[in-house]
């Protein structure tokens, strides 16, 4: 974890216990997960009790306490995606990748999650790897879109 | 970030759609493609390219307009631009292989203004969709922007203000439907306390899956948010405002905070703007991805910094809200209605739409649907003429089955209701509601107590877990449908599901468990019958509920007809299909995972689901 980059985080909210939202998403952002490190230093910094920012990093679906794997692979789930068979879709990426949604392949290539709705429904059933999205997808197109990011 | 300048005056100007839909589709590549193509044919000063918010015809992105004319270009690929640039820009012949043919008669339409999609509708809101750069201020100001403003600032009293909005008959854009301006005479009249400000909130919190309008009109017009929420604070006295955007929406977020500065930079936010002697200004608030944040009051707390819980109202937050102050708030929608009003009058305004629905809204319209996209239709506009006019019906000459409307507060309306006019009221006692407008259009293929328990898995996971009827009741009723369409469900659990339901919606804290029954009790009113397939035949009339599908292979149609093509055996997922080239296939039931992969790859109709 880089310090410096944490101390930069705290100091554009100046210790504002309201902003501790803001900051979590900011730590979530600059190292992809939240670190207990950067946890145990906010809740000193901004004199807030542990517990409560415990509370809020595990409440909120942006934050997650475990690092994501190189390429975070997005399944929208939501209506459109669903009913356009958007299951199928997750559930062709877990025997691909041989993980569950919600894990990281052992080599740290890819993580696998769930999203409700990335609003382009037009697409559906979409995925985003990263920030990049595909859509209109099915089973058998699955193989190729992993293949971009393979080494 | 444009190199061209506007200032020039050039023959034509290419809007080219950077929505999230067209972005995704590549419509960056798209412009840049444009740029290089038109400056190597030496155009650069007569054609323009501009990048506009979302057009709403998602479907058919990468999409572009061509000014003058409203040309309209879909689906459009980077392979595609330098014939169009040559043809079109250079030769003056507009290029109809890529224009818009509907489905049923391949007749290349190439005006905007005639495609059925867009022929319907009536835009307030997303008045400048497509027509303007929502990152340049200039260009909202030359559509009338900030003159709704100017006047309530300049000409009115902050009561001539209240009064116009009420006058207008507008209500809640965001699912409630409570009329705005009766809200912002409560917040009005409310007082402060130790000697606090009053706030002003945009809930742009837009969580139900299946709907993008906020996203949309946050991308594509962020000032007419910012317009309305300063004549807002005029007419309550406000002096604070925050737009709570959800951090799933980067795009808004930049065009938001880009909007913003511009409209400080030029007087139109912050101390005595345009020397009226009014101060306001507005503060952005990233949501963290709880749908729960959605209720007013979780999102207040969430924006103090707490954790995005409910709490029992009254006090209502008009009285005590945001940091126990009067606060306001109102969705982005009911926001980018505002200047109009203002402008245009309450009268105007109230001459559109129903007896107790005034105005417009605005629709995410998906699913199964040949033309997904972001529609503002008046209302009291059928259900039907959403669905078939501009929907332009069912793709692949499916039945329509039902539509979804309110997200999973809401429900199910069935065919047979299709000529039900779109008001709150009419979607009320059908058993819906208006919600935040996202449409989903169900066929023959979806299953309805699949849809039922996609909701409940969403509201149960959702579930912020403070009240006991939500939290315990919703996992109850999910164990339920779960079980039903695992084929495993029985008689009495529809029983206990609705008495499971009646008692959820009588006793849950806040609107999210309230309503988080009525995507069930619609699907049951309706659709008793493929509850009961479920849980007497053990089918699922849809071949959705994956437990309860057989595969199979006709072995005639595979060799006859497919040759044996062997696609099956190579695509399925667990090597339970043996066969080879030229000859039968056969599934190993025991083997099957039944993903369905073999039914999707045949080409000739020999895999059979039961």
């Amino acid at each position: 974890m880089n310090e410096e980059r944490l101390t930069e985080i705290l100091g554009k909210y100046e210790a504002d216990q309201s902003a501790i939202i803001a900051v979590l998403q900011d730590i979530q952002a600059e190292f992809g997960y939240l670190p207990k490190d950067a946890i145990l230093t906010v809740s000193k910094e901004m004199n807030i009790p542990l517990s409560r920012v415990l509370s809020l990093a595990t409440f909120f679906n942006a934050f997650s306490m475990e690092p994501k794997g190189r390429h975070p692979i997005n399944v929208c789930v939501g209506t459109a995606c669903h009913v356009r068979g958007a299951q199928l879709i997750l559930e062709k990426l877990e025997r691909e990748l041989s993980i569950s949604s919600g894990d990281t392949t052992q080599d740290g290539d890819f993580s696998l999650d769930e999203v409700r709705c990335v609003g382009c429904c037009g697409l559906a059933p979409v995925i985003m790897v990263g920030d990049e999205f595909h859509g209109k997808l099915t089973q058998t197109k699955i193989p190729g879109v992993l293949k971009k990011y393979q080494k | 970030m444009e190199e061209q300048t506007s200032e020039k005056t050039y023959r034509i100007h290419l809007m080219v759609c950077a929505g999230t839909g067209c972005v995704s589709n590549n419509s960056f590549a798209v412009k840049d493609a444009l740029k290089e193509e038109i400056k190597k044919q030496g155009l650069e000063n007569e054609v323009l390219v501009v990048t506009t918010g979302c057009n709403g015809f998602c479907e058919r992105g990468p999409l572009l307009v061509v000014e003058p004319g409203k040309i309209f270009y879909q689906q459009l690929t980077i392979k595609d631009i330098p014939h169009l640039v040559e043809e079109h820009f250079l030769k003056g012949r507009p290029v109809e292989k890529l224009m818009y043919s509907p489905p049923e008669d391949k007749t290349p339409i190439p005006v905007l203004n005639d495609i059925a999609f867009f022929k319907g509708q009536v835009l307030i809101a997303l008045r400048n969709r497509g027509l303007i750069d929502p990152e340049k201020i200039d260009e909202y100001i030359a559509r009338d922007g900030y003159t709704g403003m100017a006047k309530a600032l300049t000409e009115m009293t902050a009561e001539e203000v209240l009064e116009e909005v009420k006058q207008s008959g507008l209500r809640g854009r965001g699912g409630g439907g409570f009329p705005t301006g009766l809200k912002w005479e409560f917040v009005r009249r409310a007082s402060t306390n130790n000697g606090g400000i009053k706030y002003i909130v945009c809930n742009g919190d837009e969580g139900d899956p299946g709907a993008f309008m906020d996203r949309s009109l946050l991308e594509a017009d962020p000032h007419s948010v910012i317009e309305g929420m300063v004549i807002g604070a005029k007419a309550i006295g406000a002096q604070q405002g925050i737009v709570y955007v959800r951090n799933e929406y980067p795009l808004a977020l930049k065009r938001l905070n880009i909007a913003l500065d511009a409209a400080r930079e030029y007087g139109l936010l912050g101390e005595n703007i345009l020397d009226s002697g009014f101060d306001f200004d507005i503060k952005v608030t990233r949501g963290a991805g709880a749908f729960v944040c959605g209720e007013e009051t979780a999102l207040l707390a969430s924006i103090e910094g707490r954790l995005g819980e409910p709490r029992p109202r009254p006090p209502f937050p008009a009285e005590k809200g945001l940091w126990g102050q009067p606060t306001c708030v109102n969705n982005v929608e009911t926001w980018a209605n505002i200047p109009v009003i203002i402008n245009r009058g309450a009268d105007w305004y109230h001459s559109i739409g129903t007896e107790t629905s005034k105005g417009t809204k605005v629709f995410s319209l998906v699913g199964k649907i040949n033309n997904t996209g972001l529609v503002e239709v008046p209302m009291g506009i059928s259900l039907k003429e959403i669905v078939y006019d501009i929907g332009g019906g069912i793709p692949g000459g499916k039945e329509f089955k039902a539509v979804q409307t309110g997200g999973p507060s809401g429900g199910c309306i069935p065919k047979e209701k299709i000529d039900l006019p779109i008001d709150y009221e009419s979607l009320s006692e059908a058993g819906s509601m208006m919600g935040s407008g996202g449409m989903v259009v169900m066929d023959e293929e979806t299953c309805m107590v699949d849809v039922a328990r996609y909701f409940l898995s969403f509201t149960q996971d959702e579930s912020c877990g403070k009240c006991t009827p939500c939290r315990e009741g919703t996992k109850e009723m999910l164990n339920i449908l779960t079980k039903i369409t695992e084929g495993k469900g029985t008689e009495e659990d529809l029983t206990l599901l609705l008495e499971l339901a009646q008692s959820i919606k009588d006793s849950a804290l806040c609107g999210l468990g309230n309503t988080a029954p009525n995507p069930v009790l619609t699907t049951l009113k309706y659709f008793r019958e493929e509850y009961e397939a479920h849980i007497k035949d053990k089918k699922c009339p849809a071949h959705v509920c994956r437990e309860l599908n057989t595969y199979t292979i006709d072995e005639v149609a595979c060799v006859n007809v497919g040759k044996g093509c062997d696609m099956c055996r190579r695509n399925c997922a667990s090597d339970a299909i043996v066969g080879e080239k030229g000859k039968a296939h056969t599934v190993i039931q025991d083997k099957c995972i039944k993903c369905g992969v073999c039914y999707d790859v045949c080409r000739f109709g020999a895999v059979k689901v039961d």
